[in-house]
């Protein structure tokens, strides 16, 4: 019982340790964390702007808990999106299809270069038993490499990103929901976000593989020994990981600039590790906490007349390692009450 | 000429690897994996340079180095020893940590987003017999190289010959053992945790030194390829030094090959492939310390 508060405690224990730094800047903590809030939910643009932040954060929280979810661990959430993004934005550009198709072509380049960056740990954590963590995080350098490599010859050099775009790939804005949106960059990514974390609920728990997937990740002898092939089963759900992960480039590439460029919005792979983590695993929890960090996020941009917005990225910090560290402090707590 | 010149800038780059990958060794080899290495460097990075830049001092520098690069090492130690967190998760939280509080820091102390103010370096001795050669002269000059190949001997040794060293390898085979001749897992784990803390911090002072300053994320994943270097050299110290030796050798061909028709993007690629490899099985075997990675709970049997 105690335990399934631990994300609040971890949240709660951050936002304490972020009050100190504050009051050490000689700012007072409530009015500055009252201000981020009013200025991230309060208006229809900061709620937008939060909406977009939080956009790529569902993805790649849906990745990591998928992973989380049998038994992986999967790092490589970073360079997955990476080339997710660089593959959509190079079938938005060169691919010739008649309008219609030119949207899903380029999400299902995304996917399909996702998928086959995390289809690659999968493979040899199921083949040779090597460590997913060590490889995922290695995939990530060779993606950032292979990018800037690939792309020499296609970015225009002066701002070292690649053509435009076709419109018919484009992904709209979401003003068309309600106008008090307008101006900022919250696009129909998110709609996809959402669509996937019920389809990635759906798979999880309601479906036979899905079942599978969890018995690996809680016991994994015990799964095999149950008639389940867990090579097979943690190699899918890598490259199923790393599929949702290459999605969350879109966002950006397709729903926002309209073009990919070198390091587009860096980390939130690894914030998407925190994501996961603070949503239990879980695609409705995942949900929350990328909310709660996009408006970390976009709030501190707004407050950083009063706070460096570096403290944004010191909070999310505290609240990956309160997170990790919640769990076993109440589980003793609560061992010493019983 | 040109060979001296290039093989003394191949250890000049693996100096700071090879500090972090014994450092990762040690953590590794009592059962704590350490992927906090690139944070604990950056911020011992830093430290050094507002050690040296308050008191203009490099020595003071290497000194904060070191306590910082021991504090950040102990959080880990605290998450992951004392409260048996997981220490993947909480080595990436240490290295999100140091990214954003270098860049507090360095907007409180230097007012600028982007990098320090100069600072001194350390000092450059002049030996006898070496100092006329090129590239030699200059890099066995230097007090941290220097101190980097007498370390490798140690480090070695310290693991190898040493009580604390066999005490600390079975406490990441098998934690059970030195418990039930009463002794205490978490303190030795702690001690392992710290000296990779240490060994990081001054890889990052290196870097700083080199550099006079500090500059926004300035490790740019050396830390990664630390912990790379430390697999491919089977979690022992030599090992882990000879793998920076190469993997230092293939980044100086990288910048000499820079402008070439040869892109030097696959080059930098070469260590995270190298690891992958040894990882798969297909260069050897490579076999992690068997408790690596496993919480130790006294309570649970």
């Amino acid at each position: 019982m105690l335990v399934a508060l631990s994300p609040l405690v971890a949240v709660a224990a951050a936002l304490l340790a972020g009050a100190v730094f504050i009051a050490a800047i000689g700012e007072r903590p409530l009015e500055v964390y009252g201000l981020l809030a009013s200025q991230a939910f309060g208006t229809g643009y900061g709620l937008g702007q939060t909406l977009f932040r939080a956009t790529p954060l569902v993805f790649t929280g849906l990745a990591v808990a998928l992973g989380f979810r049998a038994g992986l661990f999967n790092i490589g959430v970073e360079g997955q999106m990476y080339l997710g993004g660089f593959a959509a934005a190079l079938a938005g550009a060169y691919l010739r299809v008649p309008a219609p198709l030119a949207l899903p072509a380029a999400l299902l380049a995304a996917a399909l270069a996702g998928g086959a960056w995390g289809a690659v740990p999968g493979v040899l954590k199921a083949r040779f038993g090597s460590h997913e963590v060590i490889n995922t995080i290695m995939l990530n350098f060779i993606a950032f490499a292979l990018v800037s490599w690939a792309g020499r010859s296609l970015f225009e050099t002066a701002t070292v990103r690649t053509r435009t775009i076709a419109a018919a790939a484009e992904l709209p804005r979401l003003d068309f929901l309600s106008s008090a949106l307008r101006g900022s960059p919250v696009n129909a990514s998110l709609l996809i976000g959402l669509l996937l974390a019920a389809a990635v609920g759906a798979l999880l728990f309601r479906s036979r593989l899905g079942y599978e997937l969890r018995a690996v990740g809680w016991n994994a002898p015990a799964a095999e020994y149950g008639g389940v092939r867990t090579g097979v089963a943690q190699a899918l759900a890598m490259t199923l990981s790393g599929a949702v992960a290459g999605l969350g480039g879109t966002n950006f590439v397709l729903g926002y600039k309209h073009w990919f460029e070198l390091d587009f919005p860096g980390g939130a792979g690894f914030i998407g590790i925190a994501v996961a983590l603070l949503g239990r695993n879980h695609p409705v929890g995942v949900i929350v906490a990328a909310l709660f960090f996009g408006a970390l996020s976009y709030g501190g941009l707004v407050v950083n007349q009063r706070v460096p917005r570096e403290l944004v990225e010191v909070l999310t910090a505290l609240v990956l390692l309160f997170a990790i560290t919640a769990r076993p402090v109440l589980e003793r707590v609560a061992r010493r009450l019983v | 000429m040109e060979v001296l010149l290039f093989l003394a800038a191949a250890v000049r780059i693996s100096v700071p690897y090879a500090l972090a990958a014994m450092g990762s060794a040690l953590s590794e080899r009592g059962g704590v994996i350490c992927i906090g290495l690139e944070g604990i460097m950056l911020a011992g990075a830093l430290g050094y340079t507002v050690g040296a830049y308050w008191s203009g001092n490099p020595w003071a520098g290497v000194g904060a180095a070191l306590l910082v690069g021991a504090a950040m090492a102990w959080l880990h130690a605290e998450a992951t020893v004392r409260f048996r967190a997981d220490q993947i998760t909480s080595g990436l939280g240490l290295n999100l940590l140091a990214a954003g509080l270098t860049r507090l820091v360095l907007v409180q102390v230097f007012h600028s987003s982007s990098n320090s103010a100069r600072v001194v370096g350390l000092p450059q001795w002049h030996l006898p017999l070496v100092d006329g050669l090129p590239g030699v002269g200059a890099l066995l000059g230097s007090p941290l190289v220097l101190a980097t190949f007498a370390l490798v001997f140690l480090v070695q040794r310290l693991l190898f010959r040493t009580v604390f060293g066999l005490r600390l390898r079975a406490t990441g085979e098998r934690p059970e053992a030195p418990a039930t001749l009463g002794l205490s897992v978490t303190r030795i784990r702690f001690s392992g945790v710290l000296l990779c803390g240490l060994l990081a911090g001054l890889a990052g002072a290196y870097l700083a030194s080199e550099q006079h300053s500090f500059t926004d994320g300035m490790t740019g994943g050396r830390g990664y390829i630390a912990l790379a270097a430390m697999i491919v050299g089977k979690w022992s110290p030599v090992g882990a030094a000879a793998a920076c030796l190469m993997f230092g050798a293939a980044e100086a061909l990288q910048i000499r090959l820079q402008g070439s028709a040869f892109p030097a993007e696959l080059l930098q690629t070469l260590p995270y492939v190298v690891t992958m490899l040894v990882l798969a099985g297909f260069i050897g075997r490579a076999v992690a310390p068997r408790a690596v990675g496993v919480p130790y709970d006294p309570e649970e049997r």
